[in-house]
């Protein structure tokens, strides 16, 4: 395998000037000591920032089964484009990855199509029906990294604490998105002032709240380690501060459109931010940027949902719920920066060592690291059309807008995942 | 941060602010929803003809898309269109091609072949109408006959002609909606129409189960107490209440909810001597309103339906209008171009 010796670029976090080479996939040197060695390639990041690859722990591939939503191979090459280098696949497949056998279909696939690394969530339950557990040992085994039960809920509390209690067994990791099904309802957008003045069904915050206080004190009992995936709540934040503080081993992260957008999106009747939890209001969105400022949310993830364009054009309550995000994460993410509400370290954190932790993994700039990074342009600006997406889904956040953040190299397992072309 | 692309805002009115479709009150001023009371008291004289047309909407075509039953308001905004010499296709989307697995899309795509010039919709659905006015192409005129909880502004301008022929006008007006505003896509407008218009005060009364979740942020009081909530009221407007509400764990029984929320002449007694009493139909008696009161000589019920047709021949003309002026200004700007 080649090296590579990317010049002139600064490290995001601390914003110094650094040398990085890459030789056997892996991070051979850092600084001046690269600086000294030759490489077969040298890539000019002169006003580029570095980052370790960024770690999507939410992340729909749409494959197998809905191949007209996405795919691995597109899906991934996406998340490349976003400068992601590992992504966290949901189990919401068709089958759903209930099994070892989808669970290895899937990483076949991934091993011969994929641009970045693939780690599929399996299902927690069987056909993530919420009712029987799933064969967690065994998907494990075949390379889940976690378990969940994607995007559908447990059916009751007793199911879930057993849930919990057969993960904790094995030491498995358990991620889940809170919601309570009663009380979710039919609903399907903030039950706040849009809501109301539109007629809109809605979800109320107790529908998130009330499960992240059931979550919290199940695994405070199984002893299970528990990930809350794609808070949307103010209320919840706190409850996730006090479980830590308690010693409850918990993880959360929310999704980037969440730290963007609030229900006022929905003001349009805009069916492309019909996203589940839905945007709720300006309070909930401060709470969120504080705690990922604080660290007691420890990872914000892209919560990618690629769809075919039928499935986004009906009326609003018709529509399916999800963003296709992966593309813009990095851009929504600098565009809160320069508006001060995150900082360039948490967000850097919250997209690479944080996520990277909740699974059991690491994600630095460091000599002997295996090379995923990725090299942005903080101040060039691309636009999401047609032409510039490589996901299926076109129904991105902030579409024909001048976004700052153009992903100019992505390196996963020191091979070139973007751009497609030769340097 | 709002996403809202800044031309959805004016989805229904044109560059120079007429009317092109009538989706919502929401984003229509005072003066236009004054024109659009005005331009129905012309057309009351119409109804009063023994011939009772007008050629405004000759050789146009004006279909009524009906994805939920309505008797009162498809046969309103049906006479309507015929008044304006306008040929008129009655869908009823229920039993056909929706249930045969059509898409919305597909089935305004078909309809669109057909050349029409005006879709009047009404849907289960928040936001169909703006679906819909987003989907056709430029020129067709989209008029919402209701959507889901959303909007229906049709019967909330009628509701205020009605209240204007009554009362002279809306200064210093106390009105109250009495029911089950959550599902309520009337009262949402009636709010709306009425606090543009300058009415004193909005309030709304209703169990806390029926109400939708921070509702004074839609420019209403809330008042829990039908007994205290009558006190001074110039009009008080009844909302229907479906059956299903006792199945959805919103309410106890019928038989509770008027014998607190039901208006009769007792409670009708506790307001201004004048107030008139108002009910977007169709009425159940005995559930929000005693027949003594519906039939009595404060209730202005049928004169809310006369109404109808003028509002509705009022928007059908002006949004229109609007189409029209909109094409004829592409036009010059295509010659000049």
């Amino acid at each position: 395998m080649s090296s590579l010796k990317i010049i002139g670029g600064r490290l995001a976090d601390t914003n110094a000037e650094t040398t990085v080479l890459v030789r056997n996939g892996r991070i051979a040197a850092l600084g001046e000591a690269a600086g000294k060695e030759p490489a077969d390639h040298d890539f000019d990041a002169t006003g580029c920032l570095l980052t370790p690859g960024f770690v999507d722990l939410c992340c729909n591939l749409r494959e197998p089964g809905n191949g007209q939503k996405g795919n691995i191979a597109s899906e991934s090459l996406a998340a490349a484009h976003g400068g992601f280098t590992t992504l966290c696949a949901s189990p919401d497949t068709s089958p759903v990855n209930d099994s070892g056998a989808v669970t290895n279909l899937i990483l076949d696939v991934a091993a011969k199509r994929s641009s970045v690394r693939v780690l599929p969530v399996g299902a927690i339950t069987r056909g993530l029906e919420g009712e029987l557990l799933s064969d967690m040992a065994g998907l494990a085994g075949a390379g889940c990294i976690a378990l969940g039960n994607g995007a559908r809920p447990v059916k009751n509390a007793r199911v879930l604490r057993r849930c919990m209690a057969y993960a904790r067994t094995f030491g498995l990791t358990v991620m889940f998105s809170p919601e309570n099904q009663a009380l979710a309802a039919d609903g399907y957008a903030h039950d706040g002032l849009v809501a109301s003045r539109l007629g809109l069904l809605g979800i109320p915050e107790v529908a998130e709240t009330a499960a992240v206080m059931e979550m919290l004190l199940l695994a405070e009992e199984t002893g299970v380690r528990l990930h809350l995936g794609q808070l949307s709540c103010a209320r919840s934040v706190e409850m996730l501060a006090d479980a830590r503080k308690r010693g409850i081993a918990v993880t959360a992260d929310v999704a980037m459109h969440q730290l963007m957008f609030t229900e006022d999106a929905l003001s349009g009747f805009d069916s492309r931010y019909h996203v589940r939890p839905p945007l709720r209001s300006e309070k909930d969105r401060q709470a969120l940027l504080g705690g990922v400022r604080d660290g007691v949310i420890d990872a914000i993830t892209s919560q990618h949902q690629p769809h075919d364009s039928a499935a986004k054009q009906a009326p609003l309550a018709a529509t399916e719920p999800g963003l296709s995000t992966i593309e813009s994460t990095l851009s929504m993410g600098l565009l809160l920066v320069e508006r001060g509400d995150l900082d360039m370290g948490s967000l850097i954190r919250s997209l690479t060592g944080g996520p990277a932790e909740v699974i059991g993994r690491s994600a630095e700039l460091r000599q002997g690291a295996v090379a995923d990074l990725c090299v942005f342009d903080p101040d060039a600006t691309w636009v999401p059309n047609d032409s510039s997406l490589n996901s299926v889904g076109r129904h991105v956040p902030l579409p024909g807008k001048a976004l700052p953040g153009l992903v100019r190299l992505t390196l996963c397992d020191g091979r070139q995942a973007w751009p497609q072309s030769d340097l | 941060m709002t996403a809202t692309d800044p031309s959805k805002t004016s989805l229904q009115l044109t560059a120079d602010g007429q009317l092109r479709h009538f989706l919502t009150l929401d984003g229509l001023n005072r003066a236009l929803l004054t024109e659009i009371l005005d331009t129905a008291d012309s057309f009351i004289e119409v109804g009063e003809r023994s011939i009772k047309k007008v050629p405004l909407l000759r050789g146009r075509t004006v279909v009524n898309l009906f994805f939920e039953s309505s008797t009162r308001t498809r046969s309103t905004f049906e006479l309507a269109a015929k008044r304006l010499s306008a040929d008129v296709l009655n869908l009823d989307i229920n039993t056909s091609a929706t249930s045969k697995g059509e898409s919305l899309s597909d089935t305004l795509l078909n309809l669109e072949a057909m050349a029409s010039d005006m879709f009047v919709v009404r849907h289960s659905q928040s936001g169909a109408p703006h679906f819909i006015a987003e989907s056709v192409t430029p020129g067709v005129a989209i008029i919402n006959a209701g959507d889901g909880r959303h909007a229906h502004p049709t019967q909330a301008m009628l509701d205020m002609l009605t209240i204007r022929q009554h009362k002279g006008g809306f200064e210093g007006l106390k009105v109250a909606i009495v029911g089950d505003v959550l599902h309520s896509r009337v009262a949402r407008s009636q709010i709306r129409a009425l606090n543009e218009l300058g009415a004193a005060e909005v309030r709304v009364i209703a169990p806390a189960t029926l109400l939708p979740r921070d509702v004074e942020s839609l420019g209403c009081t809330v008042e829990y107490d039908m007994t205290r909530g009558m006190k001074d009221l110039d009009v008080v407007i009844m909302l229907r209440l479906q059956k299903e509400r006792m199945e959805g764990a919103l309410l106890p029984s019928e038989r509770e909810f008027y014998r607190l929320y039901g208006l009769n002449q007792e409670k009708l007694a506790l307001a201004h001597p004048e107030c008139i009493v108002m009910h977007p139909g169709p009425i159940n008696r005995g559930v929000e309103i005693e027949s003594a009161v519906a039939d009595g000589p404060q209730s202005v019920i049928l004169n809310q339906v006369t109404n109808g047709i003028a509002i509705r021949m009022a928007v059908m003309s002006m949004a229109m209008g609007g189409q029209m002026a909109e094409r004829s200004r592409k036009l010059a700007g295509r010659a000049q171009g």
